[in-house]
């Protein structure tokens, strides 16, 4: 998660137009990693949606005399967890609040976070300089101290855990669409725009716009993993879902004691949330390389 | 608005001619714009970049005004000044007579007579929108419909030579770096402008390319009636542009007169060595010694007296104190240059006044 | 030098004043009256108003910051409730516990990072530059807290080589550098280290890579420089880079080992916030957290200033 402490990887477009969606598409669809990647999320995502129709038995019913059952028990596909509930069927639930927790607050903090940057990035001046420099005191705070710190005033829940990684993403994506629309600004193009008389608005709408949320959207979507892995982590330590909710770092929690009786059990949400989390990467990374090809 | 006598006295409409013949079109005074280096508070007194520093000349109607220079000596700033892109810290600009910035003539409906061809012909596109709707876009901001400025867009891109049937729905990556410019001047020309800054509009082309473009120039400048401000740092091609040439150095204004004047009879050494190290066609004219060396000094700290004197192969005592005016050295042809000037006590001085 | 020191501390002033204001308002974006904790639930309302005089919340809440300042400033975080020992003396035992961790999982990262890194940019697009890069998207998408679970069901519980908990035997909360500490502290750091070892071999690679394109060191090759003389001047040219990555790095995982530190019972600043958080122990919680960010201000600092120091490249403006 400190892959935060990167500079941010601002990618400026080198073309863009009627066919640029199409043509950055055409080049990931040829990006195997990255295609595999979608696949994964794709699965994981629809089987979540879709639990109720598709998973095995009911994901809060238990039976104490089937705790901490094995992988392969009849009846048990992935194993019993320790209150005697359906791994497999805890695991495809669980999707539903793992990942709406970890990508809700990327979604939250790409709105308020470019808004911020764009206007910052387009008035310059002292009103940048301010608005940057309160962004500096969030990045004084490494993201999962920042989480931990929000999460554990403002106590748990899922609501507070998704309102805390707002927050931690806020300045990060600010602080790119701040580079992005500032090296925007000072194009030619909008100079001629300024040129032909149009306002602020019109010259934002039309022309800024559209060639900055591509790249703030490139970075927005490698933060997901990183928020996946905080999220549930704030589960984790108790400060997300409470029980007998059904969250992949929430059971991964539970199931911390049955270590020692049964390992593989135990493991399987980490490794669920491990698989959403590196699929987003390497999506993410084939996405930016899918757009940052030049011509 | 009613005459004297009662008639309603005839109100030019806007982009129409106000002053008449004899007004300058643009009349610039006095304009300075330094850049502030400003360090932090524990650094020294702020050093301060004097990007235009005292500059005035006019623009006649129906001319082009060439402005040549070394890089850094200010003229893509002095347009960008006279653009409003950017204020300047002094100064006053005359459009036709009337101030700008004034009550009669505010910022927006002189943008609107005056437009800017940029030297970047794909940075100075959005690579978003197609080539119709950049040129459309200027109309569209001043309220003509969608229909209209389509229709508008066609017609110039026509005039420019590109065919709208072909072009109108291209984006800025799928057509050449000339056709870019073209576009770039159609978008100049849509908001139906008398004053046209070129700036370096060329200097990014290939030769060939160029010469096409410059021949289109001068065709829409009789075509629609313009007058350029042409700003770039190849002599050859200033020459072939322009009626009048101006040659700044270091923010100042070092000679200007007619470009044949200026171009056969230098009147500053600057303007010598420049036009002395330009490569000769005629082998046998060709240079040996470089006729100037060294880079311009630093703007941040311009030399006292003369800018030019710590490269001047005449510089003499009296250049190191005194800043030189600007003297005429021929009809309408004025330089900054002590020599010029025969009480300045510089021993050519006398000399080129008997040359003369 | 000294002027571009003094620069820095000037510029990182705000920032450390913002970061104060944040931590104390932490407390005051908790839910409820922060007073909860410490009174009983059948405090009288006179009991109530004298605590909230005591603590100084009846006051507005500019002044309140003012005093807590000031307090801070002379090296006063106040009380835990819960232990009611000073904040101070906690954090700071923990504090150093958690900076062992750190720094040993940083040298572990460091260590092989660089190597890795090393040897994916001298042979770019080879299998093992792949495997380096495969290693570094893993090293940023595991979640850390499960991979010290399954370390520990794998070296713990099934091979039963080390120890799964705590730092040392016997519920040791000091750790020594001794043979028997040396065995707690493998797993944790180990654990911890996968992050920057993967963020580490990125830059490192791209470094190495990109001096290797330059042409200075064509130049060198072409006059005839053995392949180690070449070796030593990429060492040289890419130090700065790595080192300052490095000490970012240690910041971040003193702050952000949280989570390792409850799978593996550390008794570092993480557990202390864990516990501050579940006793609702505001104060330990708003000193911790104002530790671990001021150290982390001033690792910043102090490698900016060493990067610029060590690379001429660098204008001292």
């Amino acid at each position: 998660m400190s892959a935060i402490a990167d500079s941010p990887p601002v990618v400026v477009l080198a073309q863009a137009g009627k066919g640029y969606w199409a043509s950055v598409w055409s080049r990931l669809i040829k990006d195997k990693v990255a295609m595999t990647a979608l696949a994964v999320i794709l699965v994981i995502v629809l089987a979540a949606i879709f639990a109720p129709y598709i998973a095995p038995a009911d994901p809060f019913k238990g039976s104490m005399l089937r705790r901490l059952k094995p992988i392969g028990f009849p009846g048990y596909p992935l194993g019993g967890d320790e209150l005697g509930r359906d791994m497999l069927t805890r695991l495809i639930y669980g999707g539903r609040l793992s990942i709406f927790m970890g990508v809700l607050p990327v979604l939250c903090a790409f709105v308020v976070g470019s808004s911020i940057g764009i206007f910052a990035g387009y008035v310059g001046g002292w009103i940048n300089t301010l608005l940057m420099r309160i962004i500096d005191v969030f990045f004084a705070f490494p993201s999962v101290l920042l989480a931990i710190a929000l999460s554990g005033a403002l106590g748990a829940g899922i609501l507070n855990s998704i309102v805390s990684l707002t927050i931690v993403f806020v300045p990060q994506i600010a602080r790119v669409a701040e580079a992005v629309t500032t090296q925007i600004r000072t194009r030619d193009y909008v100079e001629a725009a300024r040129v032909s008389g149009a306002g602020a608005f019109t010259i934002v709408r039309m022309h800024v716009l559209g060639n900055v949320l591509g790249p703030i959207f490139v970075f927005s979507t490698s933060l997901i993993s990183v928020s996946m892995i905080l999220a549930a982590g704030l589960s984790f330590l108790g400060l997300g879902v409470k029980p007998p909710e059904a969250e992949w770092g929430l059971m991964l929690n539970t199931l911390r004691t049955a270590i020692y009786s049964q390992p593989l059990v135990a493991a399987l949400p980490g490794l669920m949330i491990f698989m959403v989390s590196i699929s987003f990467n390497l999506f993410s990374d084939g996405l930016r390389s899918a757009m940052e090809v030049k011509q | 608005m009613t005459g004297v006598i009662g008639l309603p006295a005839h109100v030019p409409e806007l982009g129409e001619d106000r002053g008449g013949p004899a007004t300058p079109l643009l009349a610039v005074s006095g304009l300075i714009k330094h850049f502030g280096k400003r360090g932090g508070f524990l650094s020294k007194a702020g050093a301060v970049v004097r990007a235009v520093d005292g500059v005035s000349f006019d623009v006649a109607k129906g001319e082009t005004l060439g402005i040549v220079g070394e890089s850094g000596c200010g003229k893509s700033t002095v347009a960008r000044l006279i653009m409003q892109i950017i204020k300047p810290d002094a100064g006053e600009l005359l459009f036709d007579g009337e101030a700008v910035g004034s009550a009669e003539l505010d910022i927006r409906s002189f943008r609107k007579q005056v437009q800017m061809i940029f030297q970047d012909s794909y940075a100075s596109l959005n690579p978003r929108l197609t080539v119709e709707d950049t040129v459309a876009f200027g109309p569209r901001v001043h309220g003509a419909s969608r229909a209209q400025s389509i229709t508008l867009a066609h017609d110039l891109l026509h005039r420019v030579g590109l065919e709208p049937g072909r072009f109108a729905g291209r984006y800025p990556h799928e057509i050449s770096g000339g056709q870019r410019q073209r576009v770039n001047i159609a978008r100049g020309l849509a908001l139906n402008p008398r004053l046209l800054i070129l700036d370096e509009a060329v200097s990014a082309l290939d030769k060939s390319v160029e010469a096409q473009v410059l021949n289109l120039l001068l065709d829409l400048k009789a075509e629609f009636g313009l007058t350029y401000i042409f700003i770039s740092h190849d002599l050859n091609v200033v020459r072939f542009m322009s009626d009048r040439v101006m040659v700044m150095y270091l923010g100042k204004v070092a000679e200007v007169g007619p470009a044949d004047a200026v171009f056969s009879k230098p009147g500053h050494p600057y303007t010598e060595a420049l036009l002395a190290s330009m490569p000769s066609m005629d082998p046998d004219n060709r240079t040996q010694e470089a006729p100037i060396t060294g880079d311009p000094p630093n703007p941040i700290n311009p030399p006292p007296g003369c800018r030019f004197h710590t490269r001047c192969k005449y510089a003499a005592d009296v250049c190191k104190v005194d800043e030189p005016l600007l003297y005429g050295v021929g009809d309408m042809h004025l330089a900054a240059c002590h020599i010029a000037n025969p009480a300045s006590g510089h021993p050519l001085a006398t000399q080129a006044k008997v040359a003369a | 030098m000294l002027g571009y020191i003094v620069k820095r501390i000037i510029y990182v002033t705000p920032v450390a004043l913002g970061v104060s204001v944040v931590c104390f308002l932490l407390v005051h974006l908790a839910p409820g009256d922060p007073l909860t904790s410490v009174l009983p639930i059948d405090a009288t309302a006179e009991q109530q108003a004298q605590m909230r005089a005591i603590y100084g919340f009846d006051r507005p809440l500019i002044v309140q910051y003012g005093l807590w300042l000031w307090k801070v400033l002379h090296a006063d975080l106040g009380n835990s409730i819960a232990s009611g020992r000073p904040v101070l003396s906690e954090v700071s035992r923990a504090v150093v516990n958690s900076l062992i961790l750190a720094a040993v999982a940083t040298l572990i990262g460091f260590t092989f990072g660089s190597l890795f890194g090393f040897v994916a940019g001298y042979f770019r697009n080879s299998p093992l530059d792949k495997a380096a890069s495969a290693l570094s998207v893993f090293g940023v998408s595991v979640p850390h807290y499960w991979l010290g679970m399954v370390l520990v069901i794998v070296f713990s519980v099934q091979l039963n080589w080390l120890p799964a908990t705590g730092a040392g035997p016997g519920g040791s909360d000091h750790w020594r550098p001794d043979a028997e500490h040396l065995r707690y502290i493998i797993l944790p750091a180990i654990t911890m280290s996968v992050i920057p070892m993967g963020i580490i071999a990125r830059t490192v690679r791209a470094l190495v890579a990109d001096i290797l394109a330059q042409e200075f060191v064509q130049a060198l090759r072409a006059k005839g420089l053995s392949e180690w003389g070449v070796f030593k001047h990429v060492v040289r040219n890419a130090a700065p880079t790595a080192l300052a990555v490095m000490g970012l790095q240690l910041g971040y995982l003193l702050g952000g080992s949280i989570l390792i530190e409850t799978v593996f019972s550390w008794p570092g600043t993480g557990f202390l916030l864990n516990a501050a958080i579940f006793q609702r122990d505001l104060p330990l919680l708003q000193g911790t957290i104002l530790v671990l960010a001021m150290f982390f201000v001033v690792l910043n600092l102090i490698v900016d200033v060493l990067q610029t120091a060590l690379d001429p490249r660098i204008q001292r403006g």
